[in-house]
């Protein structure tokens, strides 16, 4: 393999990676506070379209990743108030988000189908840049791929080092010793949920602004499904949840190149691929699991003070 | 002031009558203000959806056809969701019943019928059921054996299944006169469900939903079985001291779940369609999720819900005639229900209290 194809395959795979990492580091923080929000396909999809629509409508690319985030957060905002404050199953609440932010996002983005617009810039520093294989990989993506590796730090890093990131791990771990200590239960939460929704939409905006500039029906074809799954493959920690979005990327990129190459694969085994990847990853993980490490100690439960 | 819930110490079955409907109410209010800010008229859409489908003969049947798979998945849902046990993948396991049972009407097409070729169909909604019943095992196996959460793993088998009927229908049973189109030969009518009246729509298949019903019904009324599904659903740990094993349980929910849906499945191909195409559910599998909440997991709530949903489905095709209103509206309606419906059943739990208290 030369160095330019190893320099596309590794950067292909840094960027299909990358709207995994942003949507599975979003839902990590949320499980990590002890809510289990299965909508995140639906609103990363809402977030595509709305992103799409306003980036269009506007001309501005910022405006775009600003709605993606407002139609995430908007959603999991209707989610946080069922489930925190209504205490609605967490499971059906979330099928339920993933159903209306579909049809949400078919609504949107009906009037911008077959327009397209240039993808998000590159970022280009003079040397940098052009180094060989560091260059390409570390100093020439967009936006949305440094937002992702900052979330993962940042987020890393909150959980492990701050204050507040103990607090919420506490609430998800057991939510009735945290508010026996008089800890914001149900304010926390709120919160966590509002950051997994923004990181959906985020990932969203990425899929429709960046990765693939234009409006489809169904164009995150499970993506927030597998950034659950990344999630649980991660054990609920970050950086192997980055790590995980590699991997999956690296499939991604496997069945693109399989299918370049013609090798004679049906087009739907390869298009499978993914699928079949985040089932065995599952099963992989949860042989593995048996050795300790597993989810937060509240996660899915509702919670209800006694005044 | 402000307001809090408190548990209910015993359960209201007024109130339990009365939170679907009135979530019903409260997604329709939703829904018209939803149109009134996208600028269509909520009246002129109230008539399309709720009353236009129960206008004439025709129509009401559509309404059946349309709610008998919704009804058979959600009757076998409601084993599953009772346990709580997560089959979202109800979608899949129709679309695999609908494709092994239609092999059998394509493989056998054109051949000498046997013993007038009878046979066929029996044969065609039997292998659906065990197809649609073996695909839901695997998640259940893996549920079980290796402990892979049923949620992720019956939702990714959803993608398989759809591109394993993708692949059959533009490959192996692709009608070779079809002129490349990718569906199959159209089934003989021995392979078709017969119709219930000479030159009427209606086919046999709201048959198995209306048996679905009332085995369900009898099931979780008068069998051990029934009990046992809700005592592990209710109370996993007393289930658990009580000597019950949770495994065997999971796999009998899964294995009824998913025989219904892949019934459904193969009665759609056999009776509706009358042929394989790549695409041969508008999402029956998850409106049936819907159904069977707002069903409140009851079989003849899953009856009446179940002609509600259809009547939302039929509603949203009319629409996208007579308003040019994209089909995505239904999506919209059936999720916003969902919400309404889980945003009512608080109240089934919970009574609403004002409490009076200086802030702290």
């Amino acid at each position: 393999m030369t160095l330019t194809m190893l320099e596309l395959v590794l950067f292909t795979i840094l960027t299909a990676a990358t709207p995994l990492v942003i949507a599975a580091i979003g839902e990590l923080v949320t499980e990590r506070s002890g809510v289990l929000n299965l909508g995140v396909e639906g609103m990363m999809i809402a977030g595509a379209a709305c992103a799409f629509a306003i980036a269009i409508v506007t001309g501005s690319t910022a405006l775009g990743i600003l709605a993606g985030i407002g139609a995430g957060m908007l959603l999991s905002t209707i989610f946080a108030v069922l489930v925190i404050f209504l205490a609605a199953n967490q499971v059906a609440t979330g099928l339920a988000l993933t159903i209306m932010g579909t049809g949400l996002a078919g609504l949107v983005g009906s009037g911008f189908i077959g327009l397209k617009r240039d993808a998000a810039v590159h970022l280009y520093i003079p040397f940098l840049s052009d180094l060989p294989l560091i260059g390409k990989l570390l100093f020439s993506h967009d936006l949305f791929v440094y937002l992702g590796w900052a979330l993962v730090a940042g987020v890393a890093w909150f959980l492990k080092q701050t204050r507040s990131g103990l607090v919420l791990r506490a609430i998800g771990e057991n939510h009735h010793s945290a508010h026996a200590l008089g800890l914001p239960v149900r304010r926390v939460r709120f919160l966590a949920v509002l950051f997994g929704g923004a990181c959906a939409g985020l990932a969203g905006a990425y899929l429709s602004l960046s990765y693939t500039p234009f409006w489809a029906p169904g164009m995150t074809a499970g993506r927030g499904w597998i950034a659950l799954a990344l999630v649980v493959f991660a054990s609920w920690r970050p950086l192997y949840a980055f790590a995980g979005a590699l991997l999956f990327g690296g499939a991604t990129v496997l069945q693109l190149h399989a299918q370049a190459a013609a090798l004679g694969i049906p087009g739907q085994l390869l298009t499978a691929v993914p699928y079949l990847a985040t089932i065995l990853a599952l099963i992989v993980l949860s042989l593995r699991r048996k050795l300790g490490q597993t989810a937060p100690g509240s996660l899915g439960l509702s919670f209800m003070p006694d005044r | 002031m402000r307001i809090e819930l408190e548990r209910r110490v015993a359960q209201s079955p007024i109130i339990e009558f009365l939170a679907p409907l009135l979530a019903i109410v409260m997604a329709v209010l939703i829904g018209g203000a939803l149109l009134a800010a996208i600028g269509k008229s909520p009246q002129q859409a109230f008539l399309v959806y709720f009353i236009e489908p129960f206008s004439d003969a025709w129509s009401l049947q559509e309404l059946a056809i349309k709610a008998s798979p919704l009804i058979l998945i959600a009757s076998g849902l409601a084993f599953c969701y009772r346990a709580n046990l997560w089959n979202i993948g109800a979608e899949g396991q129709f679309v695999i019943g609908g494709l092994v049972g239609g092999t059998i009407a394509v493989v056998t097409h054109g051949m000498d019928h046997a013993l007038g070729g009878y046979w066929i169909l029996p044969a065609m909604l039997f292998a659906g059921a065990l197809a649609g019943m073996l695909y839901a095992m695997i998640t259940a196996f893996l549920r079980v054996k290796v402990g892979a959460s049923e949620i992720l793993t019956s939702l990714m088998l959803v993608y398989i299944a759809e591109i394993t009927l993708d692949y059959f229908v533009r490959g192996r049973l692709r009608d070779p006169k079809g002129f490349n189109f990718p569906q199959s030969v159209p089934f003989e009518d021995i392979a078709r469900l017969p119709f219930l009246a000479e030159g009427e729509r209606l086919h046999a298949g709201i048959l198995f939903a209306l048996a679905a019903v009332f085995l369900a019904s009898f099931v979780f009324r008068r069998t051990l079985f029934g009990f046992d599904v809700k005592l592990v659903g209710s109370a996993p740990k007393a289930a658990r001291f009580a000597g019950f094993s949770e495994g065997r349980l999971t796999f009998a929910v899964f294995a009824i779940s998913g025989a219904a849906a892949g019934l459904a499945g193969v009665c759609e191909v056999a009776g509706q369609i009358g042929q394989l195409q790549p695409v041969i559910s508008p999402g029956y599998g998850f409106s049936a999720i819907i159904v069977a909440f707002l069903g409140r997991l009851q079989p003849w709530g899953i009856l009446c819900a179940g002609l509600v949903l259809s009547l939302t489905i039929i509603g949203g095709e009319n629409a996208q005639i007579a308003m040019k209103m994209p089909l995505d509206m239904t999506r919209v309606f059936q999720g916003t229900l969902l919400m309404c419906v889980l945003a009512m059943d608080v109240f089934t739990r919970y009574r609403l209290r004002l409490v009076w208290r200086r802030s702290v």
